[in-house]
Formats: C-alpha cells, structure tokens, sequence
C-alpha cells in the first residue's frame, strides 16, 4: 500500500512543550496522604480514631451523671435509656467512666509516645551523626537496657514507686525510648553521608543546624511510624498493668481497672467488663491500622 | 560463631546483673519493711527476725550474699507464706505454666503458619483479607480480654469448655487459646509477607517452569525459606506468652507461677517478686540467645560475627 506523503505533517518540536509536565507537582506529604487515602482499612481506622477522640473529650458532658460519684440505690444496672452503658458495683455511671477511662488510656499512649521520641531523637541522633567511640558507647548501652524484659521492669517500678499516672509514663519510657533511638541512628548513619549534608557543612552550618534542618526532617516517616505504633503498646500496657492491680487509684478510671472491677461480676453483670474491653481493643485496633497505613503509605517500596 | 555466643553471653550476663541489680535495690528503697504487717514486734523479736533473714549486715553484704545465692539458684524465703521459700513456689507453678505455655506456643506457630501460608497464596483474595482481618483483630484484642470473652461465651454461657481450675486437657484449652492469639496474629502477618516475598523469587519461577505443582512449590520451595522471620519471632513469643500467663492464669484460676508472681505484687511479698522477676529474666534472656544462635545454624547467609563499624 502506498501512502502519499502529502498525508504527514511536521509539527516541529517546542522545547517548552516537551519539559512540560503535565501531573500537577505533589509535595511527599501531599503523595502520602493520596496513597494514605486508597487504604480502606487504614482510613477506617483513622475515622474510629477521630470518634474515639471526639467522645473521649465530649463523652464525659454527654451524660448527667459523673464518673465518681457513688449511688448505691442503683448499683450494678444494666444498660438503659437512663444509664447508657448501665452502672457498676458502687452505681457509677459506666458510660461516664469508659470515657474518662478514654482520656486516661489516650493520654498515657501519647504521652509514652513523646517522651520516647524526645529521649530517642536525641540519643539516636547524636549517637549516629557523632559515630565512632561515643556511637559504639551509648548503643551498648542501649543494647544492654534493651535486655532488660519490658514488661517485667515496668512491673518492678510501679511496685516500687507506688502506683500513679507520672509512675506509669516513667516505667514504660524507661526503655521504650530504645526502639525510637535504634531507629533515629540508623537514619542519620544513612543520611549523614548525603552529598547535601556535605554542602550544608561546607557553608559553614554547625551541627545542631544540620540535626534540625537536614537529617531529622528526612527521618520524620519513620519516626512517625514507630511513635503511632508505640501508642497502642503503651495503652496495652495501662490495660495490663492496670488489670494485675498496679494501675490507678480509684475514683480515677481507666479501661483497665473498669475491667479488673468487672472481671470478678462477669457471671451477673457482663457489661461492666464489656464495654471497657470492647472500647481497648477498638482504640488499639485503631491505632495499629493508621500506623501500617503510614507506614505503606510512607514508603511504597514496603507494600505489599 | 563461638565468639558470637560468647559476645551475646556476656551480654546477656551484664543485663542479668543489671536486673538482679536494680531488684535488689528497689526493693530496699521500697516503703515498708517485710515485717510491718505484723503487729507491732517486741524489738528484740524484731532483732532476732533481721538477724535470721540477714537483714541487720550492712547493705553492701547484703547485696553480695543476694548475687551468690542467685548464683547458687537460691532465691530465698517468702515473706509472706512463712514454710515456703521462693524456690517451693518456682518448682510447684513452673511446671503448670510450662504446660500451658507450651500448648499456647503449639497453638500459636500452627495457626499463625497456616493463616499466613493461605493469605500468601491467595493473596488479594477473600481468603487473604479473612486472613488478614482475623490477625489484626488477634493482634488489637488484648490476651486478657481474650481471655475473659472466650470464658464468658464458650464456657459460661455455652458450657463447651470448663470455666476455670486445672484439671483435665479440657480445662487447658481456653487458657492456651486466649494466650496464643496475640503471637498467633502476629506469626500470620510474618509468615504472609514472608511468603509474598520468597514466592516473588527467581527460584519459584524455575520451579514452575520445570512443571512442579503449586503443591510441590509451597511445600518444598517457598515455606522453608519462608519460615527464617518466623524463627527471629520465637524469642518475643516466649515474653509474650509468658508475660500473658500474669493474668490468663489468674482469670482461669490456674495455680501457675504467673499467678502466684500476681498474687505476691498485690501482697507486697518482696522476695516472691525479686525471686520471680529474676527467674523469668533468666528464662527470656536464655530463650533469645537460643533463639538467635538457632537462626545462624538455620541460615548459614547470617554473618553472626557482629555487625562490623558503620553498618
């Protein structure tokens, strides 16, 4: 077949059209949060999350009734249109007491978080920039205190310090920070050695500068990832410690002493386990979810 | 290798000292004294009390005669139960937790394989969602939640299994299962990415290329290799399921060494904790040392000379 060649044109070529680029440019936080959004799980979790916060904060005014206050007229009822999630030993409102018992375990979760991201940068980060003698001192003694059982410390400590909120956080961020500060070195070991941070330093940038600026931020996904994954361990741990008895002091009510209170009525009055139960492992699911989410979404040589 | 074990020993031995080290001193530092329970002692009874426990040397002796009994596997009297020392309590609820630790580990690597084995060969399937759905739930519901629903629905309110005490094989099953769900969870979403990643593998393809049956591939090929993450996991395992056995054996009414460590925190029976805490530190720490020396035997690619500088 013959085609004539009056039939082709020529365009000719436009340089400014070829370095066009047609995709609307995205910052990294902005392609996280697409590939964030895709996963189902992950944004349900994120959806459970924000509703568990909101009640957490709103919960507790939702109800006439205070999460202290004894009423024994009406001890032990199960759950109405006057007492939503029905009442405990000593008539307390068990809908009041789960969110309160939501502040509590929330709190301790982000507060264990913190405390182990701001002993962990700090310690990882200038373990891994200093390198050397000091590197190789400060991660044997982090590998050391890493020996040491969690749990078992953890126990140790409240036994010790008598039980309270302030002990808690301490006890479990007393090696907690160690996963955080194994992570953080490992990054800035990596990053130290990036042509950029070389240019930083050749225009005379000193290192706090260089910590803050360079190598922490390009850290920040694995950074987020382990703190969201360190807040539901921390809530388990509340639960579990708070369940053998060596949690909070009453009035005060946290999940777990509502489950350590209802364990002994399970046979008359299962909702005063349940509902605590049921809200510790909706909250730790939660959190779990949004932390693989992140965790593909951060870095898409990890999925699957 | 027989630096490496000698360098995790030692290791092991400074972080074992650390603890019996910081046990010892917190329970100086703790309020109280063992015998303040009591009523108020005549003070040479009391003199005499000290005297036999070794309490009236100065502290420095009495830290170097604690480390030597350790040593010696003495872990002392129990403040408490005046005729049993903490060694009675170790011999008479180890064996029952090792039971029901061991049914739970069982359970645990059998269910977790299999999950991951069949989320990994169906992968983006329902099959594989199920799967993965079930290990998230296994990993978000705490052992002791767990444990307390399978009681109320299956033995209370269905009466399949007993609801508590130690008896019979029955009366183990709903222990082990409420504290193998956590690892189970866990050992089914290691074995599933495990298992997506070997299959991915140039070997897999050859395999298939020279006719094996999908059968032959998973079973010969794929789980071996597979199973290298599983084996780093057994060490976590173990704390785990002992660190459950706190409070699964206190809510089945299981006369195990957990309960009984649960039972001395509420009392306040110092030497039962110190005891206790020091023997399951020895316990973990030697169960991840075997665990880590196990995978350099099973995957000779390990280097176990220790990382070298900088990496």
């Amino acid at each position: 077949m013959q085609i004539s060649k009056d039939k082709f044109q020529l365009v000719g070529t436009k340089i400014s059209e070829a370095e066009k680029i047609s995709k609307p440019s995205l910052s990294f936080w902005k392609d996280v949060f697409i590939r964030f959004r895709k996963n189902k799980l992950a944004m349900f979790g994120l959806v459970l999350l924000a509703i568990l916060i909101f009640m957490a904060i709103f919960g507790p005014y939702m109800t006439e009734y205070d999460y202290a206050t004894n009423d024994l007229t009406n001890k032990n009822q199960a759950p109405s249109s006057e007492h939503w999630f029905g009442t405990d030993d000593l008539g307390r409102d068990v809908f009041a007491r789960t969110w309160e018992g939501a502040r509590i375990s929330i709190f301790i979760g982000v507060a264990a978080a913190l405390i182990d991201l701001f002993i962990g940068v700090l310690w990882g980060g200038i373990s891994g920039y200093k390198g050397g003698r000091t590197d190789e001192m400060m991660m044997r003694f982090a590998d050391v205190l890493y020996g040491v059982p969690y749990l078992l410390l953890v126990i140790l400590l409240m036994v010790v310090l008598g039980q309270g909120l302030g002990t808690m956080i301490l006890a479990m961020t007393i090696t907690g920070w160690i996963n955080m500060a194994r992570i953080v070195r490992g990054q800035v070991l990596s990053l130290k050695s990036q042509e950029y941070v070389l240019a930083s330093k050749t225009l005379g940038a000193n290192t706090s500068r260089i910590m803050a600026k360079h190598l922490i931020p390009n850290s920040m996904a694995p950074i987020l990832v382990t703190m969201t994954l360190t807040i539901p361990n921390a809530i388990f741990t509340e639960a579990f410690l708070s369940f053998i008895g060596l949690g909070l002091t009453p009035p005060l009510a946290s999940w777990g002493t509502m489950a350590n209170d209802g364990l002994p009525a399970i046979r008359y009055y299962p909702w005063r386990l349940f509902f605590p139960a049921i809200f510790i492992s909706l909250t730790i699911f939660a959190f779990n979810v949004v932390g693989d989410g992140l965790r593909d979404a951060l870095d898409p040589r990890l999925r699957k | 290798m027989a630096k490496y074990i000698g360098k995790r020993l030692l290791y092991m031995l400074i972080s074992l000292w650390l603890i019996i080290t910081a046990t010892f001193f917190f329970m100086r530092i703790a309020p109280g004294n063992p015998f303040t329970s009591e009523k108020q002692l005549p003070p040479e009874i009391e003199a005499n009390l000290n005297a036999h426990y070794g309490l009236d040397k100065p502290w420095y002796a009495q830290y170097g005669d604690y480390l030597l009994k350790v040593v010696k596997w003495d872990f002392g009297p129990s403040f408490k139960y005046k005729s049993q020392t903490v060694n009675d309590l170790i011999s008479e609820g180890f064996p029952v937790s090792f039971i029901l630790g061991m049914e739970a580990i069982l359970l645990a690597v059998a269910f977790g394989l299999i999950l991951g084995i069949i989320a990994a060969l169906k992968h983006n399937k329902w099959q594989d969602y199920t799967a993965m759905i079930i290990a998230v739930a296994g990993i978000s519901v705490p052992s002791f939640i767990m444990a307390t629903f399978l009681q109320y629905f299956l033995a209370i309110k269905m009466g399949i299994f007993p609801v508590a005490r130690f008896e019979t094989f029955m009366h183990t099953v709903l222990p082990a299962l409420a504290l193998a769900s956590t690892p189970m969870a866990f050992i089914a979403r290691l074995t599933r990415s495990s298992m997506l990643e070997v299959m991915s593998n140039d070997y897999i393809k050859t395999a298939k290329a020279k006719g094996l049956s999908q059968g032959v591939i998973t079973v010969k090929h794929a789980i071996r290799n597979a199973l290298l993450p599983v084996v780093t996991y057994m060490g976590p395992l173990t704390a785990g399921i002992l660190t459950g056995s706190f409070v699964i054996e206190r809510i089945f009414g299981i006369p195990g060494l957990g309960a009984h460590f649960v039972t001395s925190i509420t009392n306040r029976d110092y030497t039962v904790i110190m005891g206790v805490t020091v023997f399951y530190s020895i316990i973990l720490l030697a169960s991840i040392l075997l665990v880590d020396i196990a995978y350099g035997i099973i995957d000779p690619r390990i280097k176990l000379a220790g990382g070298k500088k900088g990496e």
